[in-house]
């Protein structure tokens, strides 16, 4: 176990290191200037040979790397070129917001995907089994942003219900899910969040279930003359672990992958947060925050790898 | 990896089977499978709409009106309303269909071509070719793809060609994966060892033993990444990084037209509509074909 904990983490170190060299080289992508944002466009040579010294720009490619990687290792990304405000900062406060939003979604995501998949699997053929998959297929296929549109032209506009858009009248200072006032506004971007992966759960789920049935124990669970019910919940016991990686997946997803819906709701995330270094072209922002999602993405590919490995021990041995 | 799931169809043989051929057995499964032909047969409308939009779409998509300004469904002719500059919605979309699904098709079939070459040179090459390749994939794999897909877009400035470059490089690491895992599994079969001890060269067992075996898992994972692509490439028009207006797209006419959702709802919901009957039915279609053609991922 310790071995295989050591290799999977040896693992992950250089995909780390490949995920900062391409959010380095993100920023060389871009046509213009990384600065032309903040420098008046009659700045005379020497301001800007000034500014581009001050940011580092004017070293070799390969040094500015280096001491960009050196930094980030001490958790120091830079000032933001539009706010100033040191990123590091910017960014937590955002993944923050992103987390809350994503660890009311995945229990949700889980026990509805997992209870649809789970019956569908369970009477394979069936009209309820029909029903369900065929759910979960919209799921998997729905553009959530217009989801998000939909459940405030729903219950903010003609129910007036819920808030559209926002966190509350402080921002994220002091909010709270614990008060109703603040948690109101986490729900719409909530449930919109939940249906893809509730399509993805309930479809993985199915495909786990219907594999498990069709193992010899079952037959041999079937033959020793046990319940129906005590049968399907073996079969769930034996499909549980690999839903669950799935779940771990979409965790991931969830963090990195909300920038849609967080620019729906104006919900002041990290997705929110690239959306706007995207227009400002804040330079060290973008380079923090994707390198920061990536980062979170590689750790929970890592921590389910470890997980699955430690609930199901048939996964060790490869 | 995409889920394995079999469509619950009925798929009844024929009472006496005459001897056919792969393709004969899965056009005949696909026959007794209603629910993918009908959604094969939506796909081709809306393909065929695109590439008609001009004949079939009832108003210029670009003719605005300020009179006929976010009018409600059936209004003068204009069956699906008007937008926030009185063009015709049901127009826009028809023509809209062309900007998306080519958005979402062309960064699949470059992905295809690039990962599919990459993953069966990696799965047949030696171990260092292989670590090389694989390892590179890995890196872009530990992005979600969404975020991938808006770094690449939003560091290049935005605009069509580079969200169909952006959504390229999101697809190319899960083919090349795909493609080598497939690559892989045949390379050491028997047969593959036996055409090698007849004397057949390299690219003659890569021409008919490897490729017939990974042709099929690609084309299937490509036509399921199909669906992805216009979700996706919705998405970044959706956050301006796709074309600029007043192009019809999908993903742009959703966010243009969401400031209006206090004036018209029903009309600011369409686009999404299209985006989700586009993309269910591209799912289904390919969970059909995966399941006639028997392909396990």
């Amino acid at each position: 176990m310790i071995n295989l904990l050591i290799r999977r983490i040896l693992y992950a170190v250089p995909i780390a290191f490949g995920v900062s060299v391409v959010c380095f080289s993100l920023v060389y992508l871009a046509p213009g200037d990384p600065l032309q944002t903040i420098l008046p466009s009659d700045a005379s040579a020497e301001t800007i040979a000034l500014v581009k010294a001050a940011y580092g720009f004017d070293q070799p490619l390969p040094i500015q790397f280096l001491k960009w990687l050196g930094r980030v290792l001490v958790g120091d990304f830079g000032q933001s070129i539009a706010t100033r405000r040191p990123v590091s900062l910017e960014v937590t406060g955002a993944l923050h917001n992103t987390a809350t939003l994503a660890l009311f979604a995945v229990p949700i995501a889980f026990s509805t995907g997992f209870s649809m998949g789970a019956i569908a699997g369970c009477f394979p053929g069936s009209w309820l089994d029909r029903l369900l998959t065929g759910t979960a297929v919209i799921g998997v296929s729905l553009p959530n942003y217009w989801f998000g549109i939909v459940m405030v032209i729903l219950f903010a506009v003609e129910a007036m219900v819920l808030p559209a858009t926002g966190m509350g009248a402080n921002g994220s200072d002091g909010f709270s899910i614990f008060r109703w006032a603040d948690a109101r506004f986490m729900v719409l971007p909530v449930i919109t969040l939940s249906m893809v992966p509730i399509g993805i759960i309930a479809r993985s789920t199915r495909a786990a279930v219907s594999e498990v049935m069709g193992q010899d124990f079952v037959i041999t669970l079937r033959a020793k003359g046990l319940s129906e019910a005590a049968i399907i919940r073996h079969v769930l016991k034996n499909a549980l672990p690999q839903v669950l990686a799935v779940m771990g997946l979409q965790f991931g997803y969830l963090m990195g992958g909300s920038i849609l819906v967080e620019t729906v709701f104006t919900w002041p995330g990290s997705g929110f947060l690239l959306s706007k270094a995207i227009i400002n072209r804040d330079v060290p922002v973008l380079q923090g925050t994707i390198l920061m999602l990536a980062l979170i993405f590689v750790a929970t590919n890592l921590l389910v790898d470890l997980a699955q490995s430690l609930i199901d021990p048939r996964i060790r041995r490869t | 990896m995409p889920n394995t799931m079999i469509l619950p169809t009925a798929m009844i043989e024929p009472a006496a089977p005459k001897q056919r051929g792969y393709w004969g057995s899965v056009g005949n499964r696909l026959r007794y499978d209603p629910v993918t032909v009908f959604f094969g047969l939506v796909v081709l409308a809306i393909i065929l709409a695109a590439i008609f939009a001009p004949l079939l779409a009832p108003f210029d998509p670009y003719k605005e009106s300020i009179i006929g300004r976010l009018k409600p469904l059936g209004w003068k002719g204009h069956w699906l309303g008007t937008d926030e500059l009185g063009r015709d919605i049901l127009s826009r979309l028809i023509h809209g269909g062309r900007v998306s699904l080519l958005m979402g098709v062309v960064p699949v079939a470059i992905a295809t071509v690039v990962g599919g070459t990459l993953g069966v040179v990696g799965g047949f090459g030696g171990r260092k070719v292989n670590t090389a390749i694989m390892r590179t994939m890995d890196v872009f794999y530990a992005f979600p793809s969404v975020l991938l897909a808006v770094a690449i877009s939003g560091a290049m400035g935005g605009g069509a060609m580079n969200g169909m470059i952006a959504l390229s490089m999101v697809f190319t690491p899960a083919m090349c994966r795909v493609a080598e895992t497939a690559t892989a599994q045949v390379k050491n079969l028997d047969f593959v060892e036996a055409a090698r001890a007849t004397g057949a060269g390299t690219l003659t067992i890569l021409r008919y033993h490897i490729l017939g075996n990974v042709l099929g898992p690609v084309f299937i994972y490509a036509s399921s990444l199909v669906s992805v692509g216009i979700l996706l490439a919705s998405g970044l028009s959706f956050l301006g990084l796709g074309v600029k207006p007043p192009t019809a797209d999908w993903g742009l006419m959703l966010s243009t037209l969401r400031q209006s959702i206090y004036v018209n709802p029903v009309v600011c919901a369409l686009p999404g509509v299209a985006i989700l009957i586009t993309s269910v039915s591209f799912n289904l279609l390919s969970d059909g074909i995966r399941s006639a053609m028997d392909v396990r991922m």
